[in-house]
């Protein structure tokens, strides 16, 4: 039903989407890097590193407001940094108590609150970013070029491979569960709190025997088309001039905002 | 190949009311936009052996899914006379057994005992009560001796009984089946017959074995395409070879 | 997006530069170990084993039972992958695990990825095995069942607890907000982790003890696990009340993490009162607040482990 629920990839044709995967998990990360060395309240380089945001968006062809759109789901959890507009520093702007303490709203603290949110949201749209252009196996390629370790990129790439396959078998579990969930007149229905944790401590230990038992025969497969311990790739990522390019292009536009932040 | 909704012969069926379950023009699309079924009607009464046949992709199993409200579609449907919605969906569950394909799916405590027992308990019936019932629904599927065994290391066929078991502890009133017979050897495919022969339960079956349909069901029903396209005497449509060809089915040796 | 709301997953933004390159560091040195470790015990069969198990944690973290109110429990398994895999195996597959949940589904940072691997992946099996380690070589099933529910309950508690401290170190949350906050919640989101972490173990004994006893050879001769276990929990138990008894100290220490980060020019100041409302104002009281409250807990899962054993009789 849902085979690339998973699947966050969008293909298109465009320059970013050609691009060498290395220049794009080297930019998204250096983006990244680059909004947590800005200053709070440098909003002319927040506006400047959104601005390159859009750009990507637009270069990729999935339409100027791709990322923004799927930047939402992830905005509440960066909403959990709001404690920040207590911040000690800083004029207080208005004070109150509440659970048995004395908090007071201070300027410096909505002016770090605020620039919280914005890196953290520039952050999250860039990560959506490369995991639309880029194919997941890609990503891999492109870290075990930048010096991951084979063996972690290799778990990834199999717990990529059966990630749909298991979470359908839990899915399925829990839609038993549900179909065995019924109530009758005159009985209180779903059993004790300490039971129903216990069932789903069942079930995960259903899971884990299953699974393991799976890696048995997924290894006795590779044992079967010669695995010795060893797992051989080929590496069909090459530089081309004109990923050096962009990258180059990518690396000034980030020290420009770099350089707008810390300017004062 | 044209899809007719309508029976294609006037075969005399009794009177069916639908006091277990009535559908009527039931509607469902995917989230993904799959029309899957087109208006689904259908009346089954207590008493009845039902199989839904037809070929894969044609709403068989979608349509099971809205008998325990587990997918929720357009138009009316009733169960025992309940409307099935939101908030009946306990005693829904409680009318309608679902037994899916895969019992892997299904059994998901340690025990045999644990897995059967967790319809009662979820009832929140009392203990002596849940373990009649346990024992009750074990006899049925003809499996008492099982109860202290781990269901991890059973074979299909008596994990596919114990999975009609997981339901019938809670004393439904419809018992849906999906393809109860796939993946069963010869011998354990005859014992899962001898068993569905004995249930004195209402049923609803899909599956692909004529041969099982021809021995056990007297009312076959054909859906193809997200529409019911037969419903009679079983007698009659497995020697309509036109009929059966027409919906991807070939008649039983 | 968020397939388990047990969310210490942290995203970008929220930890400053210092801290999170700080913890990439301890986690890249723990992964590095963790795969010669791995190397060595489990051979060639680490890859496919390792992979799938990691695709088993993200599916269980999909396991979910009903609390009250719409609300619902759910299952991290650090504590448990430690247990049943062997400590550096737990650490690669969790790290499997929350570095595709960050890559792609967002679900925490890639600059912070460095902490959150550490606090629900590293944190956890050290102290989840840890204290399973205690008693792993008992006969006494209801014991090892007790324990492994502690360290369950110990990890979660623990990697929320260092989960506020970096948060608190960053600058982004008050001490007195932030840290009672964490604690409360995961103090009972724990407590389904350690049940789940149980039954789960119990089923897997009772249907594949060999898969437990096969890992055994990992854990031969690291008794040091169980010292490392036992003191990490007893320092996180202990921290908070001493934080607030010298503060000064680690208000130094908070200026400077922020003072190198933000160039801000006044510290970050901890109000000098962190208490419990409930038992009073001394660092005693908090103290001795969480020895009460780890008590309750072992006594607890001690009558659980009981109980779940003496099913089998």
């Amino acid at each position: 039903m849902h085979a690339d629920a998973f699947d966050r990839y969008h293909p298109a044709e465009s320059p970013v989407h050609h691009l060498d995967p290395r220049v794009k998990v080297v930019t998204v990360v250096l983006f990244i890097l680059g909004n947590a060395l800005l200053p709070d309240a440098s909003w002319l380089a927040f506006g400047l590193a959104w601005l390159l945001l859009l750009a990507a968006n637009d270069q990729s062809r999935l339409g100027l407001w791709f990322t923004w759109r799927r930047s939402f789901l992830a905005l509440p959890f960066a909403l959990t940094a709001v404690s920040a507009i207590f911040l000690p520093a800083g004029q207080p702007v208005f004070s109150f108590s509440a659970l048995g303490l004395q908090l007071s709203v201070t300027d410096l603290g909505l002016l770090r609150f605020f620039s919280i949110v914005l890196r953290s949201w520039l952050s999250v749209q860039m990560a959506v970013l490369l995991v639309a252009v880029t194919p997941f196996p890609d990503i891999l390629h492109a870290l075990e070029h930048l010096r991951v370790p084979r063996l972690l990129t290799t778990i990834i790439a199999f717990l990529y491979r059966y990630l749909f396959v298991l979470t359908d078998e839990v899915f399925r579990l829990l839609r038993a569960r549900e179909a065995r969930s019924a109530g009758t007149q005159g009985h209180k229905s779903g059993g004790t709190l300490l039971w129903r944790a216990q069932v789903a401590g069942n079930m995960a230990g259903q899971m884990f025997v299953r699974s393991y038992e799976r890696s048995d025969r997924i290894y006795n497969a590779m044992v079967a088309r010669g695995y010795a311990g060893q797992m051989r790739t080929l590496h069909p990522h090459k530089m081309r001039v004109s990923d050096w390019r962009w990258q180059t292009l990518v690396l000034a536009a980030l020290l420009l905002i770099q350089i707008t932040g810390w300017i004062r | 190949m044209p899809i007719e909704h309508q029976p294609l012969h006037d075969y005399a069926l009794p009177h069916c009311e639908g006091d277990i379950l009535q559908a009527r023009d039931l509607r469902f699309s995917y989230p993904d936009g799959h029309l899957a079924l087109k208006g689904v009607s259908i009346n089954v009464c207590a008493g009845d052996k039902v199989a839904l046949v037809g070929p894969n992709g044609a709403g068989k199993s979608t349509f099971m899914l809205h008998l325990n409200g587990i997918l929720t579609g357009q138009g009316e449907l009733k169960i025992a006379g309940m409307p099935v919605s939101e908030k009946n969906l306990p005693q829904i569950r409680a009318a309608v057994g679902l037994v899916f394909q895969n019992p892997d799916d299904q059994l998901f405590s340690p025990t045999v005992f644990e897995d059967v027992a967790f319809g009662p308990l979820h009832m929140g019936l009392p203990e002596a009560e849940v373990r009649s019932r346990v024992e009750e629904a074990l006899q049925a599927v003809d499996m008492a001796a099982f109860t202290e065994r781990l269901s991890h290391h059973l074979s299909v066929g008596e994990k596919k009984r114990i999975a009609i078991a997981t339901v019938l502890s809670m004393r439904p009133q419809l018992l849906v089946l999906d393809e109860p017979s796939a993946g069963l050897d010869p011998r354990a495919r005859r014992t899962l017959i001898n068993l569905l022969r004995r249930l004195p339960i209402t049923m609803l079956v899909s599956t692909h074995d004529l041969a099982m349909v021809a021995e056990l069901f007297p009312r076959t029903v054909i859906m193809d395409d997200g529409q019911i396209v037969a419903d009679s005497l079983t007698s009659e449509i497995l020697t309509d070879t036109r009929l059966l060809e027409a919906h991807g089915l070939e008649r039983p040796v | 997006m968020h397939f388990s709301p047990i969310s210490m997953h942290i995203p970008d933004g929220l930890l400053n530069l210092l801290v999170s390159l700080l913890f990439w560091a301890l986690t890249a040195a723990a992964v590095a170990v963790a795969i010669s470790k791995t190397n060595r015990s489990l051979g060639e069969r680490q890859i496919p084993l390792m992979g799938v198990m990691a695709a088993f944690i993200f599916a269980a973290q999909m396991l979910n039972f009903p609390v009250a109110g719409g609300t619902s429990g759910h299952f991290l398994g650090g504590a448990l992958a430690a247990i049943v895999l062997g400590p550096w195996a737990a650490m690669l597959v969790m790290t499997a695990v929350i570095g595709v949940q960050a890559l792609l589904f967002q679900d925490g940072g890639l600059l912070v990825m460095g902490a959150n691997i550490f606090n629900m992946g590293i944190l956890t099996a050290i102290i989840g095995f840890g204290v399973y380690r205690v008693v792993s070589a008992s006969a006494n099933r209801g014991l090892r069942l007790a324990a492994a529910a502690i360290g369950a309950w110990l990890a979660t508690v623990g990697a929320a607890l260092l989960t506020a401290l970096q948060l608190w170190l960053s600058g982004t949350s008050p001490f007195q907000l932030v840290v009672p906050a964490m604690l409360s919640v995961h103090v009972l989101i724990g407590l389904g982790e350690a049940v789940i972490t149980v039954a789960a173990l119990a089923f897997i004994e009772r249907t594949r003890p060999d898969l437990l006893n096969a890992e055994k050879s990992a854990q031969q001769g690291s008794l040091a696990w169980a010292w490392a276990g036992g003191l990490l929990s007893l320092a996180l138990v202990l921290f908070s009340p001493l934080a607030s008894s010298s503060p000064d100290g680690l208000e130094r220490v908070a200026e400077n993490f922020n003072f190198l980060s933000r160039g801000l020019s006044s510290p970050y100041k901890i109000l000098p009162d962190y208490t419990l409302p409930v038992l009073g104002e001394t660092p005693l009281s908090t103290i001795l607040a969480g020895a009460i409250g780890v008590i309750i807990v072992f006594a607890l899962m001690l009558l659980i482990g009981r109980s779940l054993s003496m099913k089998d009789k």
